[in-house]
């Protein structure tokens, strides 16, 4: 296993810069994913460091080494893709010892070694079959079990996941879980799917029209989201973003926005600095921050007509049209008795939201433990 | 589709086939059968034959087979003879392996090179025939062609292609006018190959070859039959060869498709020619077969391990 380092890294295709500059340092034995949505140049940042996309600039280094204008196959990594890339005229054994053939390994040598992996992610059993003749589930670890039978400094997973159904994903996710942490390999990871990136990384890099917007342990991206479009990506639902503006008033500072009331704030140095620039910000409430509120007792609400009230079992998913229009969600432990179209409000605590300043950025907040 | 359209559609299909069926009736299934027919007569253009042409079973098949002039010089054995090496070296020694190669490579090319390259290829395909024969008699001349001046600038002696070299005349010039075809088929089989496949070939360091042999080919295998079955018989039928050497000289280019025509329509022995269309068709229809069956077999073995 190793390290990767990705230094000013740019892609441009013509005139369109599809990655911009990433830096981007991953540790030996860590599991990274990058997450955004399509067209943010997450596969073709993986794409890169496999070698299968040259860069327009910087430098890729794996395990130390410079491996930049190095072939695929010279960065000693196993990959797999979206597709699984099974080759449907090869049995699974076939498939997965495809990489040691390659390699000139003898055959009773590397069947014996597709044998061993095979047996390790619970496929042993269908080493005879075809791709065509196995479940999508099983596909999905042949081509994991190709990717492992040769070892690699380095795995890369093409969205991995995205061809499975939502049942066997959240089975496959936790099995690659499992697989990596009690093998200590280095993976990148790409994917679109937020819960998969929390659920998988050690760090996620969240990335944006070329660029990695937050690159940080999955619960410190979901804790201290750097931007609202962290914010209003990870979560599930996502975070609640509502417009406000603010007034001074001494010491005090009051936010008010559609549908949004709020107690005044006293002493927060950086909110006092944002507000030099911008009277404008955006206030950012996760949705099992809120609660549903009766009558005017809470001083931080929202308020407007309820959308749509969806039992889950264990929680309910209520959703507010604010007065400003703006579209809310909470999600409430229980059901909650609300009727379609009627008044409604939710409240949260002081300590529970985050300011984002005009430009979208995260004002560092005085609830938070200043050492972090 | 409402009942309505599906009642009209069983009428009005008949009345949309009826006119192909019609010329496909006339032009490929009556001449199909009435060849058939013909090969078992004495019919030819002049003569008594022509008028009242009589049945005679079996022999014009066996005038083609007969011992003492099989092999004879102009005879029907070392035409057979010559037009199946004509089909292994020209079409698919020539054209099969020409146009994958061809595909193989213009696979890496930018899209513009990629786009000259077939352009160029597909000229060779889509010239008339006329055309293009005028443009290799150009090529070959002993003293002006273009070849010649090639050669002797290359201090090479210069050669009466036709004449010195008739067979491998024709063989280079069919691999160079059909490879297209191939080329094309195959590109587009290349194309349905998800480049997944070939990258994770890649990212495991397999060679150019090995990637061929181990994933390429044994997925196109179906195109590769079918371009293996069209490039036989079309090669087997293929005319053009006659604008540049009428056979000659001595028969030494004497492909059955030349040899037919000598036989039906100079010395108008329709009758016989008929003969050799049947025999040649029956050849075809083996080939084809054949590479049915090893598509099959391939096939089969895949199975066989499930």
């Amino acid at each position: 296993m190793a390290s990767i380092q990705l230094d000013k890294i740019g892609k441009s295709f013509g005139a369109v810069d599809t990655i911009r500059e990433i830096d981007l340092a991953i540790d030996d034995g860590e599991f990274v994913c990058l997450l955004g949505p399509s067209g943010c140049g997450k596969t073709t940042t993986l794409r890169m460091i496999a070698g299968l996309e040259q860069p327009s600039r910087g430098s890729i280094r794996i395990g130390g080494r410079d491996v930049t204008c190095a072939q695929p196959k010279d960065r000693n990594i196993g990959m797999v893709f979206q597709d699984y890339a099974l080759y449907p005229h090869m049995t699974i054994a076939d498939n997965i010892a495809y990489p040691l053939k390659v390699r000139g390994v003898a055959e009773a040598t590397r069947h014996e070694k597709a044998r061993e992996i095979a047996e390790v992610l619970h496929i042993g059993q269908l080493l005879d079959r075809l791709p065509a003749q196995i479940s999508g589930g099983q596909q999905q670890r042949t081509s994991l079990a190709r990717a492992l039978v040769h070892p690699a400094a380095a795995f890369l997973f093409d969205e991995p996941l995205s061809n499975l159904d939502a049942r066997m994903r959240v089975e496959a996710r936790a099995f690659l879980h499992h697989l990596q942490r009690s093998r200590g390999m280095t993976a990148v990871y790409v994917t679109h799917d937020q819960a998969e990136a929390m659920a998988l990384s050690t760090r996620i890099a969240v990335m944006c029209a070329g660029d990695i917007v937050q690159y940080a342990p999955p619960l410190e991206i979901y804790r201290r989201p750097a931007t609202t479009f962290v914010a209003g990506f990870v979560g599930d639902p996502p975070m609640n973003l509502v417009a406000a503006q603010a007034t001074r008033n001494g010491h005090d500072v009051a936010l008010r926005g559609a549908g949004l009331q709020m107690a005044p704030i006293v002493s927060w140095p950086a909110l006092d600095l944002a507000l030099e620039r911008s009277d404008r910000v955006t206030v950012g409430v996760r949705p099992e921050h809120l609660r549903i509120t009766a009558g005017d007792v809470a001083t931080n609400r929202l308020h407007g007509k309820l959308f749509a009230n969806e039992a889950m079992g264990p929680e309910s998913l209520v959703t507010l049209d604010l007065d400003g229009g703006v579209r809310v969600t909470a999600r409430i432990f229980g059901d909650a008795s609300l009727r379609i179209e009627s008044d409604a409000a939710f409240a949260f605590d002081a300590d529970r939201f985050t300011l984002f300043d005009a430009q979208g950025v995260r004002i560092p907040g005085a609830a938070e433990d200043p050492s972090n | 589709m409402s009942s309505r359209g599906a009642k009209v559609s069983s009428r009005t299909g008949v009345a949309f086939m009826t006119p192909a069926a019609l010329l496909i009736g006339l032009f490929v299934v009556f001449p199909f059968f009435w060849i058939i027919a013909v090969s078992f007569s004495n019919r030819s253009l002049l003569g008594a034959n022509a008028l009242h042409p009589q049945f005679v079973g079996l022999k014009n098949y066996l005038d083609l087979f007969d011992p003492a002039t099989f092999w004879g010089q102009g005879g029907f054995g070392p035409s057979l003879w010559l037009t199946i090496q004509f089909v292994v070296f020209s079409a698919l020694c020539g054209q099969v392996l020409l146009g994958l190669v061809l595909a193989w490579i213009s696979r890496e090319l930018s899209p513009r090179a990629k786009s000259l390259l077939h352009g160029i290829v597909m000229l060779a395909w889509i010239l008339p025939d006329v055309v293009v024969g005028f443009a290799w008699f150009a090529y070959l001349d002993r003293d002006a062609g273009t070849l010649n001046q090639l050669l002797r600038g290359l201090n090479f002696p210069a050669a009466d292609f036709l004449i010195e070299h008739p067979f491998l005349t024709i063989c280079m010039f069919n691999a160079w006018r059909g490879a297209a075809f191939s080329m094309m088929l195959f590109d587009a089989a290349l194309q349905s190959i998800p480049p997944s496949y070939l990258e994770t070939a890649d990212v495991v360091g397999a060679s150019s070859w090995q990637k061929l042999r181990d994933i390429v080919l044994p997925l196109i295998r179906g195109h590769i039959v079918t371009d293996l079955i069209l490039i036989t018989m079309w090669t087997f039928n293929v005319f053009t060869p006659f604008l540049l050497t009428a056979g000659g000289p001595s028969f030494e280019s004497d492909i059955l498709p030349i040899y037919t025509y000598r036989i039906a329509f100079k010395s108008f022995e329709f009758g016989k020619g008929a003969a050799i269309g049947v025999i040649v068709m029956l050849i075809n229809l083996a080939f084809s077969l054949a590479y049915l069956r090893l598509a099959q077999r391939g096939l089969r073995k895949k199975g066989k391990a499930a």
